[in-house]
């Protein structure tokens, strides 16, 4: 917990290097559904421990590509817990990153998704899916982006990550998912 | 007392309809003190008999409410078809309280006379005869009427056995992606067609109390708009497309007003759109999540799901605004309520421990029965005689529909033959 305010202090101060750091900074209470997928394919099994050391080794730079697979920036996916729309502070890392991004490339616009697990009403989670993707939308707005560069849509349930009905397959499809 | 009653064939031979059961119905819980009746096969004509057979319709629908109990055509000790045949100590004998016999003549080609009787056998006597004039694509419409006039005499409610059902499916080809279409069919699962079909999601489904039309969401243009469509032209409009949540419409009892769910202002709220001027009034504002709106009977009153509370839970308001009273306080999740047809009670989705199930809420007392017992059902609908409730669950990991009756005595399935389906919505009676 120390060790992840010390790297938000960082992170505040402008700092996007995160070498020096050596434990994991999954300081959210978010526990398996803290994890950020990497790029799509192998999001499914990748931890919130491999997206923060991602972003230590990598962090945002002005010179990262959107297509390099080992960038912070080929992390799209986000997720969050049941009936929340908290982010996770690993997940911050990660928007931060995105934010970076979209501000030293202002005519890129993206797609916020929202999506929720299959439990519950239908319509409750495409709100729920909403609030999601706006939260993330908020977050990144308070890092400087143009909101007109960010377009939200919630598709709620409709949408799953994964097929299955079990705890593993929800924490995978509550999330918000960032489209270029 | 034989009645003629002409069947108007009307627009719903513009329907494109395939012969067979689009869901196929398994009984899953019989039930005890069904009234004992039989249905004797029913006399076809000599040529020209139709495919469809009226005397099984009528069976397995009196057999699906639970209300009823056929005896099997084999433990039958004879078969009248005209009064004189009856003799109402073979059906005594068996413990057969009612009794209805029938024939089906040939009218031309394509066209029926469908004619029934109903006996009490304790008493002897006729109390009900009907003759139907019919063509070979309404035969099984006018089995479910039959049928209905047979429960509505026996039970002294409505039938809903000649209704529809609305219902979603997402069928994946080889690649594993889905096809989203938005089906009506009968009631029983026969005569599905697709009035819409979509890569992207289709949601919502909400019949016009005329049940001429649908409103639903469709997300075809990758963000959601709701739209309104007549069921047998295909026709459709495009009602609302606004930035954010366009969602869970559903029409006012009088259908001059539909009840939706937008987050143009920031935040999901409930808005009433007038359906002929298209004006929209603005229901609920509060930052929380305002959603799922239903109309009750009388159209005074509109129930939907809100967190404002911290989880969600159900609230009421006025139709024309005014302050939000909290109806429901167990549990921390109760979700998409909608009322009865008589205005007595809620059926809503409620979480059990890690389950979400079905539950019936009386309004009088604020007690929540349990309807279901699955761990993700979803979507209930009354049947608008409000006899059964027809919601999505799961079953072997597929998406099935199932129908339980209010008082909880007879339960189905209603699978899908590949895929899964959800979101069922039943229609309003037949006009």
């Amino acid at each position: 917990m120390k060790l992840s305010r010390m790297a938000l202090i960082g992170l505040a101060a402008g700092s996007l290097v995160f070498a020096g750091c050596s434990t994991t900074g999954s300081g959210d209470a978010a526990g398996g559904a803290t994890a950020s997928g990497a790029a799509e394919g192998s999001a499914a099994d990748a931890g919130g421990a491999s997206t923060a050391a991602r972003a230590r080794r990598a962090g945002y730079s002005g010179t990262m590509r959107l297509d390099d697979p080992a960038s912070i920036l080929a992390v799209r996916k986000i997720y969050f817990e049941f009936d929340s729309s908290e982010i996770s502070f690993d997940n911050k890392l990660v928007l931060r990153a995105h934010s970076e991004h979209l501000n030293a490339n202002s005519s890129t616009n993206i797609t916020i998704e929202g999506h929720a697990d299959e439990r519950g009403s239908r319509e409750y989670n495409i709100a729920l899916g909403e609030r999601r993707a706006n939260a993330i939308k908020a977050y990144m707005t308070a890092e400087g982006v143009n909101p007109a560069q960010l377009n939200v849509v919630s598709f709620g349930e409709e949408r799953p990550d994964l097929l299955g009905h079990d705890a593993n397959a929800w924490s995978k499809n509550r999330r918000g998912v960032l489209v270029y | 007392m034989l009645i003629k009653w002409v069947q108007t064939l009307g627009l719903s031979l513009l329907l494109m309809v395939s012969a067979h059961a689009d869901l196929t119905i398994e009984i899953t819980q019989g039930s005890e003190g069904a009234l004992p009746i039989a249905i004797v096969p029913f006399q076809q004509p000599v040529t020209g008999a139709p495919t469809q057979n009226v005397d099984q319709i009528v069976t397995s629908d009196l057999a699906r409410s639970g209300r009823f109990q056929p005896l099997p055509v084999a433990d039958m000790l004879s078969r009248p078809v005209q009064p004189n045949q009856v003799d109402f100590r073979d059906w005594r004998a068996l413990n057969v309280e009612n009794l209805v016999i029938g024939q089906v003549d040939a009218k031309g080609p394509g066209a029926f006379d469908v004619s029934f009787r109903l006996y009490d056998v304790y008493r002897g006597e006729q109390i009900l005869g009907y003759t139907l004039q019919t063509s070979a694509d309404e035969l099984r419409s006018t089995s479910h009427r039959i049928a209905d006039l047979i429960y509505e005499t026996l039970t002294g409610n409505k039938g809903a056995f000649d209704t529809r059902i609305a219902y979603v499916t997402s069928i994946a080809d080889q690649t594993g992606k889905p096809t989203i279409h938005l089906r009506v069919a009968d009631a029983d699962g026969y005569n599905p067609s697709s009035i819409v079909s979509s890569s992207d999601p289709i949601m919502s489904p909400s019949w016009s109390p005329d049940g001429q039309k649908i409103a639903y969401v469709s997300f075809e243009n990758g963000r959601s708009s709701i739209y309104v469509q007549e069921i047998y032209t295909g026709a459709r409009e495009k009602l609302t497309s606004f930035k954010g949540i366009n969602g869970a419409p559903v029409w006012s009892p009088d259908g001059t007003k539909i009840a939706l769910t937008l987050s143009k202002g920031g935040n999901p709220d409930i808005y009433i759109m007038d359906v002929r001027s298209k004006k929209l009034t603005q229901l609920t504002s509060h930052w929380a999540i305002d959603t799922e709106p239903a109309w009750s009977p009388d159209g005074r009153f509109i129930v939907y799901t809100s967190d404002r509370g911290g989880n969600p839970q159900i609230y009421r308001v006025e139709a024309d605004g005014g302050k939000a009273y909290r109806m429901t306080f167990e549990g921390k999740y109760n979700a998409k309520a909608s009322y009865s047809p008589d205005g007595k009670q809620l059926t809503l989705v409620t979480r059990v421990g890690e389950d979400y199930r079905i539950g019936l809420m009386d309004l009088r007392t604020r007690d929540i029965r349990l309807l279901s017992t699955g761990d993700l059902d979803e979507s209930p609908s009354f049947a608008p005689n409000g006899d059964m409730i027809i919601y999505a669950t799961r079953n072997k990991n597929r998406g099935v529909l199932a129908a339980v009756s209010t008082d909880g005595r007879v339960e189905q399935r209603l699978v899908l033959q590949a895929g899964d389906v959800r979101e069922p919505a039943w229609s309003p009676f037949h006009q």
